[in-house]
């Protein structure tokens, strides 16, 4: 069996990998917090610590796994595979490397994007199914910040699309071959970001599920491994942002040839990672009107702005 | 109405009365210490100054004593005037100079007028750099402690005790910074309401002895609304209880009955509860054995179950609660019920209650005592069978000074002024009685007779105010002066009040009562512009005396009647429910009685002679631990509620009484006994409005019996088991072991502990009345249960005739005649054994010396007794104070003769030592 | 527009750089049960009851301690000596409910009640979490040395008659007219 773009190896490979990162991020989070909040993190079990995700693992399948009365039964149940589903599809368009892949789609941005908005529908459905007040403002919530912010990551993307003059992700990266998008894209990368975080519902944007508000939001009533499915697919949405980034502003797999390109793409996606987290170590939550008219008044005229500059510059280098 | 204007906003208010009063009264916060709502304005501590403004123009305005000033119409005032608030602070700042900075250790602290006040005022530290002055303190008896230091010297007490209470063994002795509030030398404070001083004195100099024994902070106390069982007066109380033992009882404020004062008798005999004398566990004695063997509270409930299978009979109790007596009587049946007080006292109760219902009389409160001006009291000594009437009849005396003040246009409340105009003016008190009484000092007159004499001079009375009543046989000329300048008197007064009391048992002595009464209804008829009726009262021994004889009526026979149907053995048990009946009959009837060898079977709070002879006895809880209604000398029902639960082995009489299977967990709860009593006896409808209503919010929100503040509860039983249980549950009254519920002051007479938002300490109760002074806003005073009838009678027909035979008088005391308090241990420190009085002529025809022993014997009776001469005895009459002990029925019947017994010395020593306790101005100096 | 993005987007910056920092800080932490942490002297910890400096109980059973404690974890008792010195007869804390919050403290007026650094309390038997008096007696002043509140109160003890607390006079003779 061959080691390609869409075989049953490389399927495979990749989404045990993907799952297992997302899986230790568990830890990497925890400690990572630890070294910039100046204490340890869980070193105790096993080396480092490393083995807290299983003492996890194992106490999360091992939780009662609760459905309550009150709630709407399908569903409430249908919600957390809902999410997960939909981030691991968006992995399948990702080029992690050379050969490295599932598909090689030539609309691959839009496929993303397709799935970050049906991603919605997962916290929604939790949110209302629960039949709980909070877990309702939740989903009220996230429904209002990721439909909003979806928005502007698209448009955010256009400048890069339009750089590249592909959809396809593969070809994106190889377009940076000659310099990562990153600069001339600075903006739409920060804009990208932004949305990125909120998309994922990471602190500093956590609005949908702010404990000090609103309990947990929509996934209150969650209890035991459906509640462990919001919990790994955060963590999935997590390295999805970070793999895009990587892919559309620095040159994907691209690097000096000392190292082989799969492992310039784990370095780079991991400091994308570590960056998240630092975000959740240091960024305080916005108030939820805040963060709305931070999104329509400020990131939809800058992306807009970026997107016809960037269209400008394109036809002044082609010359008219 | 006038109107006044407090900071810009205008009250209607009582011109009669002073701009404190008036300001308290429209709930405004102004601090005070030397007024008491009881005692008027005096002036002395200049804290509750105010701004007064002469007129609208006027913007400068001077200081005034709010105290001092009436609150005319058009006053205009401000509390919170710069001046006048920084004057109230700087007062408070030099009044706590020398404040010994004890709070924590001080009993007073948490309800500490002078700790509200000096809040309020806004004193916090002290600038003062000299030294303190300190002062001894005194040793003042069992009753009261001495904390001198912590005096601010607003000389409310001195005012209460000597003014109110007519003291005289407290005084402010000393000049300027060194004045000292005590007595000329340590001792024992006499006065019978010394124990008010605690709640009179604003700070912590006079406190409670006894609670500070057992001492728990006021929000500690889990405090229900109770009444004292101590006489018949029925006095409010608030006992507290804290880890499972009474701590204290102070007064509740009733409008007309004790307003902010009670006897020391009914503060400080609540130690009883807890004393070793008490029934702890139900005990059996099987056939003939002489010990008794403890029964657990299910063996007690199965043994009582079995013995009262057959035909029992029940005797009943005057100081047991009236439900206890209903299910007594439900349980063994209207024929077999017994009434249970002496048959004298049953007659004389049968007296009493037509007097109650006889028209054109009325029977005084005590707030109407206070306000008769003219009282004549017969017979009873009031101040040692129901002190708090006392109390009252001394202020009656002050009418005259009343109406001088009046005159003289001084207001009342300007209480030195008052005195000043009447020094010795006083509304006359006539007391006819075998022997001097502490109310000698403010009576106009003290005739001192003998029994059959006072109803002939009580005749002669009756027949000079009315040619109508009978003229007594064998009048003379003394007497028909006496009781023609008596029979004068009582119609000159607006307000004339006759007190007497059963105590005498002569039931010849309540008709001779009445007669007067009824004398002066008819004289008031035709000669008088006063139509208003005649206050005639009793005075009742215990605190169901009269309740008893209400439910009697409705169905009972006479003690006699048992003690036949015992000494006859017709019966297979007797219950006696809460009863001594060694005091309710002569030894040799009683024990004519046990002979007939029906088992007995005794309910009793404590061991006494008599329960000893019981087969079963069983724990009774006291007034504290149950719900109940008393019944006092007015008919007036009254309810008590449980402060707290007593252990599983004592139950309250009626819980026991109405449990016909023994294994269930209680019995009927007061409330439905009462509910289904009166709904089946019209004479007792009135007592369906007695307690709260428990439907809509008294149903489901309770009100707590702890404070809000209340502490440990997750400690205080944490030794036993860390697991805290469930709070207790009353499911029988209004009131909820807890301190969650709504707030006590939804309904007043379901609050124990007023409290009010910076008033912490009993002057708090001024937040809870209509006016100051006044009536509580909310709740039952009480219900009336005589109804007068429409019809007069006649007068009632006595053979009254002089009698010059030596005859005896039993004497009570204060400390000592109640069975229940007399075992508390510091009403025992006050109280003394049995002895006898007699008058000097006697003393001297018999022989005998002050301090010697006598021997009385009659026919049915002999005893020896330790004597004092007294100055102030009736001729030919020798007093005895059987203390509980001496056979007081056997002494009563035929000749009485006397016979010193041989001097020794040590007897003379040991009744000097007990004598010295006794508190008589009038015996004689020990050398005569 | 620059004071905006310096505002959002600049102060954010300098939060995140300042917080990254952080990692080449040393930890505050220790790996407890193996290193013993060094506990401030005003941590709020196991309580205890002091002595005064001539060795008696400080406590007075003025149930102050009692009353201030939210969860109502400490139940006490008066008790008075022959010379009227007051004393707890029994002071009991339910430290299965105490929370640590030291009202107890502020509220004595004593210094008798105090919290310690001591914080390894835990037991397997919930009811060894009630202490008693004998329990919580130290013999020392704790964290308060000096103070003595019978010396500055004006009740008298043993050992301190009337007048000889701090700042007070002799005691008055009421007969004397002397100014």
């Amino acid at each position: 069996m061959s080691f390609e773009v869409g075989s049953a190896l490389s399927i495979g490979a990749i989404l045990f990998t993907v799952i297992i990162v997302a899986a230790m991020l568990i830890w990497v989070e925890r400690r990572l917090l630890g070294l910039w909040q100046e204490r340890l993190g869980p070193n105790r079990v096993g080396p480092f610590g490393l083995l807290q995700v299983v003492a996890d693992m194992i106490k999360i399948f091992t939780k009662e796994d609760w459905v309550p009365p009150f709630a709407d039964k399908f569903s409430f149940i249908l919600a957390p595979p809902i999410i997960m589903v939909v981030i691991l599809l968006s992995f399948s368009v990702i080029p992690f490397a050379p050969g490295v892949g599932v598909i090689d789609s030539d609309i691959g941005v839009l496929f993303v994007l397709a799935m970050a908005s049906l991603g919605a529908y997962s916290v929604m459905l939790g949110g209302l199914s629960s039949n709980n007040k909070y877990a309702l403002l939740g989903s009220l919530r996230a429904a209002a910040q990721m439909v909003s912010y979806e928005v502007f990551m698209g448009i955010s993307l256009l400048g890069v699309v339009a750089l590249a003059g592909s959809f396809n992700l593969r070809e994106i990266v190889l377009s940076q071959s000659d310099g990562w998008f990153i600069i001339p894209q600075f903006v739409g990368f920060v804009i990208f970001l932004i949305a990125g975080i909120a998309e994922s519902h990471r602190l500093p944007f956590d609005i949908p599920e702010a404990e000090q508000e609103i309990v947990a939001g929509y996934h209150t009533e969650y209890s035991g491994m459906k509640f462990g499915m919001f919990f790994v697919g955060e963590y999935l949405g997590v390295v999805l942002v970070s793999s895009l980034m990587v892919v559309l502003f620095f040159g994907g797999w691209l690097g000096p040839a000392f190292l082989p390109p799969i492992v310039w793409f784990v370095l780079k996606a991991s400091f994308f990672i570590a960056f998240f987290v630092l975000l959740r170590a240091a960024i305080p939550r916005p108030r939820y009107d805040q963060l709305m008219n931070y999104g329509w008044l400020f990131l939809l005229p800058l992306s807009l702005l970026n997107l016809v500059l960037t269209g400008a510059y394109i036809l002044w280098q082609e010359g008219l | 109405m006038a109107k006044i204007s407090v900071d810009g906003i205008e009250y209607d208010v009582n011109p009669e009365n002073n701009l404190l009063q008036e300001c308290l009264s429209q709930g405004l916060d102004l601090p005070y210490f030397c007024w008491h709502p009881c005692m008027g304005s005096v002036g002395a501590c200049r804290q509750c100054a105010v701004k007064q403004y002469r007129n609208e123009e006027d913007k400068k305005g001077t200081i005034v004593m709010a105290c001092m000033t009436p609150a005319s119409d058009g006053s205009i005032i401000s509390i919170n005037d710069q001046q006048a608030t920084d004057f109230r602070s700087h007062v408070i700042e030099s009044l706590m100079i020398s404040h010994p900075h004890d709070c924590p250790v001080c009993e007073e602290g948490g309800e500490c007028h002078l700790q509200d006040m000096t809040q309020m005022s806004g004193h916090n530290y002290r600038r003062y750099d000299f030294k303190k002055v300190t002062h001894r303190n005194q040793n003042l008896g069992p009753f009261i402690g001495h904390e001198m230091n912590r005096c601010i010297a607003c000389y409310r007490c001195v005012r209460f005790y000597n003014d109110y209470a007519g003291g005289e063994d407290l005084a402010a002795l000393g000049s300027h910074h060194h004045v000292y509030f005590g007595r000329h030398e340590e001792g024992v404070l006499e006065n019978e309401f010394s124990g008010n001083l605690a709640e009179v004195c604003p700070t912590g100099v006079f406190t409670d002895k006894t609670f500070s024994a057992h001492y728990t902070r006021k929000w500690d106390l889990q405090t229900a609304p109770s009444i004292c069982a101590g006489c018949g007066v029925g006095c409010n109380t608030a006992p507290g209880e804290r880890y499972g033992t009474l701590r204290r009882v102070v007064n509740r404020y009733h409008h007309d009955i004790n307003g902010y004062f009670i006897c020391d008798r009914g503060r400080f005999g609540y130690d009883a509860n807890s004393s070793k004398q008490r029934v702890g566990k139900a005990l059996y004695r099987h056939g003939q054995e002489a010990e008794f063997k403890p029964l657990s509270s299910l063996e007690a409930k199965r043994q009582f179950a079995a013995m009262t299978g057959g035909d029992v009979i029940g005797i009943g109790s005057p100081r047991a609660t009236l439900e206890s007596n209903i299910a007594l009587r439900d349980r063994v049946g209207v024929e077999n019920f017994y009434a249970g007080f002496s048959d004298a006292q049953f007659d004389c109760l049968q007296e009493v209650l037509k007097s109650l219902r006889e028209p054109g009389l009325y029977c005084p409160d005590v707030r109407q005592i206070e306000r008769s001006d003219c009282v004549l009291v017969v017979n009873e000594d009031i101040t040692n069978t129901s002190a708090r009437l006392a109390l009252a009849i001394r202020q009656a005396g002050r009418n005259a000074a009343t109406d001088l003040a009046n005159e003289a246009r001084i207001p009342l409340w300007q209480d030195a002024a008052v005195r000043e105009l009447a020094q010795n003016t006083r509304s006359p008190l006539i007391i006819v009685s075998p022997q001097g009484s502490r109310l000698d000092d403010v009576a106009s007159a003290t005739h001192l007779l003998q029994l059959d004499n006072q109803i002939h001079l009580l005749q002669a009375v009756a027949h000079a105010i009315d040619p109508d009543a009978l003229k007594p046989t064998a009048s003379n000329e003394v007497d028909e002066a006496l009781s023609s300048s008596i029979a004068a008197q009582l119609c000159q007064a607006k307000n004339p009040c006759l007190v007497s009391g059963i105590s005498a048992e002569s039931p010849a002595l309540v008709k001779a009562c009445v007669n007067v009464a009824k004398a002066l209804r008819a004289y008031r008829k035709h000669n008088s512009a006063e139509q208003n009726p005649v206050a005639l009262c009793f005075a009742m021994p215990e605190a169901n005396s009269l309740g008893m004889a209400l439910l009697l009526e409705t169905g009972g026979k006479p003690l006699r009647a048992a003690l036949q149907r015992l000494a006859s053995g017709s019966a297979d048990a007797a219950i006696v429910m809460e009863n001594d009946l060694s005091l309710r009959t002569s030894q040799t009837a009683l024990a004519e009685a046990m002979a007939g060898g029906v088992p007995l079977i005794v309910m009793d709070q404590l061991h006494n002679r008599f329960n000893e002879q019981a087969q079963l006895l069983l724990p009774s809880s006291s007034v504290f631990e149950q719900h109940g209604t008393w019944i006092n000398y007015e008919g007036r029902a009254q309810s008590s509620y449980q402060v707290f639960r007593p252990s599983e082995d004592i139950l309250a009489s009626y819980e026991r009484l109405s449990a016909l299977d023994p294994m269930q967990e209680c019995g009927v709860s007061s409330e439905l006994i009462m509910q289904e009593f009166a709904r089946a006896n019209d004479a007792f409808s009135a007592l369906t409005q007695l307690r709260p209503p428990r439907v809509g919010i008294s149903a489901s929100l309770k009100s707590p019996r702890q404070s809000h503040r209340f502490s440990g509860r997750t400690a205080m039983h944490a030794q036993d088991h860390v697991h805290e249980s469930q709070q207790e549950q009353d499911r029988a009254s209004a009131l909820a072991f807890s301190m969650e519920g709504v707030m006590l002051q939804k309904d007043s007479s379901l609050m124990a502990s007023p409290w009010s938002p910076a008033w912490n300490s009993n002057q708090s109760i001024s937040k809870f009345q209509q006016e100051i002074n006044g009536e509580l806003q909310q709740g039952s005073k009480g219900e009336l249960l005589c109804v007068r009838q429409s019809t007069e009678t006649a007068y009632d027909a006595i053979s009254a005739k002089r009698d010059e035979k030596l005859t005896c008088f039993i004497i009570s005391q204060l400390f000592g005649s109640d069975e229940i308090s007399a075992n508390a241990p510091a009403i025992q420190a006050r109280s003394l054994g049995p002895y006898a009085c007699i008058g000097q002529e006697l003393a001297l025809a018999c022989g005998i010396r002050q301090h010697g022993l006598v021997d009385i014997t009659t026919q049915t009776g002999r005893v020896q007794l330790p004597v004092i001469i007294r100055r102030q005895i009736a001729p030919n009459c020798i007093g005895i104070y059987p203390a509980n002990e001496v056979d007081k029925y056997a002494l009563l019947l035929g000749e009485i003769t006397l016979q010193a017994v041989p001097d020794e010395d040590s007897h003379i020593a040991s009744s000097r030592a007990m004598f010295d306790h006794l508190l008589i101005k009038d015996a004689l100096a020990r050398e005569a | 527009m620059f004071r905006l993005i310096k505002d959002t987007l600049g102060s954010q910056c300098v939060t995140l750089w300042r917080v990254f920092m952080h990692a080449f800080a040393k930890t505050d932490t220790v790996e407890y049960p193996d290193v013993q942490p060094q506990m401030a002297a005003r941590w709020r910890g196991r309580i205890i009851l002091s002595r005064d400096p001539d060795g008696e109980e400080r406590c007075v059973a003025c149930n102050l301690c009692a009353v201030a404690c939210p969860v109502d974890c400490i139940a006490l008792q008066k008790a008075e000596d022959e010379e009227g010195r007051w004393y707890p007869e029994f002071f009991r804390i339910n430290f299965s409910r105490c929370i640590m919050c030291g009202f107890c403290e502020e509220a004595c007026p004593t210094n008798a009640i105090q919290l310690t650094p001591d914080f390894e309390m835990a037991e397997y038997v919930r009811q060894d979490m009630v202490w008693e008096k004998e329990d919580l007696l130290i013999n020392g002043t704790g964290k308060y040395h000096d103070y003595n509140f019978y010396r500055i109160a004006g009740k008298k003890i043993a050992g301190k008659d009337k007048g000889e607390a701090r700042n007070e006079e002799a005691p008055v003779n009421v007969r004397s007219l002397l100014p």
